[in-house]
């Protein structure tokens, strides 16, 4: 570069500009440099500060053993997660599979079946749902939900007692309202990302199922499904990652009961509620500190593999779309987090 | 009658019944929003007046709880130091990746990373923050402005990936043309690309920042406490998600009743966020 700008006798090409007035160019590039590197290093701190302050926990109990040992006993110093994790797995279940067809009922039907003039508003309705925020969540759940369910899962307790996980007494705060709260949650994203992916589908595929005398479903089943299975998969592993990490609304709603529950209907504890309970009374006991740390370290891992899954199957539907997408249309995109609809 | 076979009535039975079954699941899914947003309506409206809006918690045990002006000038301030972090920092990131780490393998990763901070539970930016900041005692205990690097690490990923999204549309052209032209790379980016894409850039932070007031979490171990109200960012202050939050577990019906006027107020703060954030994208893309 410096050699070729230069001429026989050593100046400045006429058309390079000056040291000086390359200065704001040169700085741009590395301000802006610095600050992408700067998240990578604000990560990393992360991990570090993270597993330096849990680590008291984890050389009291062990890695695996605080992960897995069904025992959270505060007043005695034991801290074992697995109540914690089991309730988390629990509720993180109710919620897709509750949330997830729904979800994907809907976008199948905002992207299929609905007529023009309805798709619009029905389609903001269902993003409205993300707009309201974890507390408001809690407090409906606390004061509406769960009076108004109690009566109807104490007669689905009574009744259908033989099922697995159903009987005994209703709780009022339980696993369930905390899954359907996490499914109310989970769906606006799950579906915005099903339907980013339905969008992709070719149009060609589609016109093919009918032309052969598909009826609208059959089409549906045979073209659109198929297509972006692996998306939907993606999306749920997504809305599978929320659902593990919120806090408050669930906090409110579970009980908070560190024991591994007998009933769907018992109160419980996941990870997320137990930092954000028990945070306080913490804060004074520096081996209870570092397990709540822990707690949230476990968590974090927890929800880095379930999106670096979700990521997977987003970006393999992504691929495909793109090898369709090349042909005409090649705006097919599928942004991999939710989070911004 | 057409030459064409006629559908079986089987096969029109299952079409009608699985067409009824997912319009009857997306009506499903708004029973919620409906559910939500009228208790919020005929509970928390009741509680809106005057004195509601002009008052700070009183704390006593008995009579008036007293209003949610603390929470409300806590939440405004908290949210737009945290803005006022992570939008330039995300756009700025978002310019690397399209202006000049284009295809190189570091963008990737960067990428990569913002990817996996939009899946960190926000209760664990708070306790990272807490760890850094608050146990260090960096500028006293628990204070504002750590409230808001807890919102604003939660904003930085959505913001630089809706930010990317929108500067990859800006035509090539543009730049091409600018470049040709004369002008510096920076000049560029300021006076072509930026302007370009700048309704889409304010819409991507808006919903950023409306996802952010909502955040209870990181607030719990960073901003946390103090009922008076407080400009002062080196101290403790309250906002809109805890104040709800500790009303909701004392389970006082008065202070139910806060929460719910509160709750409402911070549902619209963000609703009308977003429908900003709406009105400014449907002008460009209409323009």
């Amino acid at each position: 570069m410096e050699a070729s700008s230069l001429n026989a006798r050593g100046d400045r090409s006429i058309l390079e500009r000056s040291p000086l007035a390359q200065l704001p160019d040169r700085a741009t590039k590395w301000i802006l440099t610095g600050l992408a590197a700067l998240i990578l290093v604000i990560i990393a701190f992360f991990f570090i500060r993270l597993y330096a302050e849990a680590h008291p926990a984890f050389a009291k109990f062990g890695v695996f053993g605080f992960t897995f040992d069904n025992d959270w006993n505060v007043s005695a110093g034991i801290f074992g997660a697995l109540p914690l994790v089991v309730g988390t797995l629990i509720t993180a279940t109710i919620a897709l599979m509750i949330g997830v067809p729904i979800a994907v009922a809907t976008a199948i039907y905002l992207t299929e079946l609905c007529p023009g003039k309805a798709r619009g508003p029905l389609t903001i309705m269902v993003e409205l749902l993300a707009a309201v925020p974890s507390i408001v969540y809690g407090l409906w759940g606390v004061f509406f939900l769960i009076p108004k369910l109690k009566p109807a899962e104490q007669w689905f307790s009574d009744h259908l007692g033989f099922l697995p996980f159903v009987g005994g007494s209703v709780a009022g705060p339980s696993y369930f309202v905390a899954g359907l709260i996490l499914a109310i949650m989970v769906l606006p994203i799950v579906s915005a990302i099903s339907r980013e992916v339905m969008a992709t589908v070719p149009v060609e595929h589609k016109e093919a199922a009918l032309a052969l005398g598909a009826t609208r479903w059959e089409m549906i089943r045979m073209s659109v499904l198929p297509y972006s299975r692996a998306g939907i998969t993606g999306a749920a592993m997504l809305g599978l990652g929320r659902a593990i990490g919120e806090t408050i609304a669930v906090t409110l709603v579970i009980g908070n009961a560190p024991v591994i529950g007998n009933s769907l209907f018992s109160q419980g504890y996941t990870l997320a509620a137990v930092i954000a309970n028990e945070f306080n009374e913490a804060a004074s006991n520096p081996l209870h500190r570092a397990a709540l740390i822990a707690a949230g370290l476990v968590l974090f891992v927890l929800t880095l593999l379930i999106n670096a899954g979700a990521r997977y199957f987003v970006r393999r539907a992504e691929r495909m779309g793109g090898i369709n997408a090349a042909k005409g249309d090649a705006g097919a995109r599928v942004a991999a987090p939710g989070a911004a609809a | 009658m057409s030459a064409l076979a006629a559908i079986s009535p089987r096969r029109k039975r299952t079409d009608l019944m699985f067409r009824s079954l997912l319009l009857g699941a997306t009506l499903l899914a708004l029973v919620p929003l409906v559910l939500v947003i009228y208790t919020l309506i005929s509970k928390g409206a009741g509680a809106w007046n005057v004195s509601f809006f002009t008052t700070d918690p009183t704390g006593r045990f008995f009579g008036d709880p007293g209003g949610i002006k603390s929470a409300m000038v806590g939440t405004i301030l908290i949210v737009a130091v945290a803005a006022a972090i992570a939008v330039p920092f995300g756009i700025g990131v978002a310019l690397y990746m399209v202006e000049y780490g284009k295809g190189t393998r570091f963008a990737g990763i960067v990428r990569y990373f913002v990817d996996v901070m939009t899946g960190v539970p926000s209760v664990v930016f708070g306790l990272f923050v807490y760890i850094v900041l608050v146990l260090t005692k960096i500028g006293g205990g628990f204070t504002a402005w750590k409230g808001s690097v807890a919102l604003a690490l939660l904003m930085l990923p959505v913001v630089t990936r809706s930010s990317e999204v929108v500067l990859l549309l800006v035509p090539n052209s543009l730049r091409e043309t600018a470049l040709a032209l004369g002008a510096p790379r920076w000049k560029v980016i300021l006076r072509v690309v930026l302007p370009t894409a700048l309704p889409g850039l304010v819409t991507g932070s808006l919903l950023a920042v409306a996802r952010a007031a909502g955040e209870t979490a990181p607030l719990l171990f960073t901003a946390f406490g103090l009922a008076a109200t407080s400009a002062n960012l080196g101290g403790q202050m309250n906002s809109l998600p805890i104040q709800i939050f500790n009303d909701v577990q004392k389970a006082q019906d008065r202070l139910v009743e806060r929460a719910w006027g509160a709750a409402l107020a911070l549902v619209v703060m963000i609703l009308l966020l977003t429908l900003v954030a709406r009105v400014v994208q449907r002008r460009s893309a209409t323009a």
